[in-house]
Order: structure tokens, then sequence, then C-alpha cells
């Protein structure tokens, strides 16, 4: 099991910094929600591996509070963003 | 390690290794819209790969009730999240519509 951990603590490593390359240089704010919606399911996976690896449920609510900040966050996000480019075309 | 803890392992690296995709994808992909079909891998099969091999390494029954509910609520709520970033990406014209197949919207767009 401890080999398992490592290997998947070595992909998700690789996957999270991925995301925040995109994170950091993504043209649009709309790149930056989708990299970080990403990045937090690798939180996640990371979280519930942690857990499996030590069979600890100490972290599982941890992994709702997580799930359900990924969808507000989104939402609240994509949200402002129509709402910001829209005024500026209101504007010029 | 027993044969569950093995089908447990095998589904943890599965799950990792949707995150993986999703987050070459992220880079390599060249508009919002392609990279959020990339990034819904992540969120709903490797999300739910990764609660069940995290089911079949806990096996009590209050710790997997949790971990079907983590799995209903991502399944419900992924789809809106995405439909409300999308939404956002084609009303702000942040899409390349040079790779679009179909747009069956553009009539309704230009006199807006």
């Amino acid at each position: 099991m401890t080999a398992v951990s490592i290997t998947v603590t070595v992909i998700l490593a690789t996957a999270a910094l991925l995301a925040v390359v995109r994170a950091v240089r993504g043209p649009s704010i709309l790149d930056r929600v989708v990299a970080t919606d990403v990045l937090l399911a690798v939180i996640v996976a990371a979280v519930a591996t942690e857990a499996a690896y030590s069979r600890d449920n100490t972290a599982l609510p941890v992994l709702v509070v997580l799930s359900v900040l990924g969808f507000v966050s989104s939402v609240s996000v994509a949200r402002f963003a129509v709402r910001s480019r829209s005024r500026r075309d209101d504007g010029s | 390690m027993s044969a569950i803890d093995a089908a447990a392992s095998v589904f943890l690296i599965a799950g990792a290794t949707f995150s993986l995709a999703a987050g070459i994808a992220l880079t390599r992909f060249p508009d919002v819209l392609s990279r959020m079909h990339a990034a819904t891998k992540p969120q709903v099969l490797g999300m739910l790969l990764v609660l069940l091999g995290c089911a079949l390494r806990f096996r009590s029954t209050v710790d997997i009730t949790t971990l079907v509910l983590i799995g209903i609520f991502q399944l419900t709520t992924a789809p809106v999240a995405a439909h409300m970033v999308g939404r956002a990406a084609y009303r702000s014209g942040v899409y390349r519509a040079d790779l679009l197949v179909a747009d069956e919207l553009a009539d309704r767009r230009a006199d807006r």
C-alpha cells in the first residue's frame, strides 16, 4: 500500500502542478475557474487517498466540505465574470 | 496485501491518472470550452474511482455512507457548475469560434 500511495502522490502532484500552470497563465478568468476546479478535484483525490492509506475516517467530512466549496466557487465566479463583462460592454 | 486492497489500489491509481490527464489537457487544449471538457474527468469519473477505492479500504457502513453522499453530491453539482461556466464563456465570447463544429445560438447572439 505504501508503493501505491507514493505512486498516487507523484501522479497527483504532477496534475496539480499542470493545473496551477494553467491557473497562472490562463488568458481569461474562466480558464482560471476551470483550472481551480481541477486543482480542487486533485486535492479531494489526495485527501481521499491519504484517508484510504491510513484507514483514518476523520478526513471524510473534509471531502464533503471540499466538494461543496468547488461547486459554490465556480458558480459564483462564473456569475461574476458575466456581470463584469456586460457592464464593461455597456460602458464602452 | 489482500485482494480487496489490491482492487482499491487499482481504483486509486486509475482515479489519479484521470487527474493527470486533465492536468495535461489543461495545458495543451486551445480554449475554455475544450478545457472544460477535459476538466470534467477528474471531477466526476476520477473522483468516483477514488471514492470507490476509499470505500474498499474502509468497509464500514458509516464511512461508505459518507463516501456515497460525496459521490451523489458531486454528480449533481458538476453539470450545474459546468453549465454556468460554459454559459459565461459563450456569452462573454472568450471561446474560439473557428473551433466550433456547430453554433446553434449564433443567430440569437448577433442581435444581442
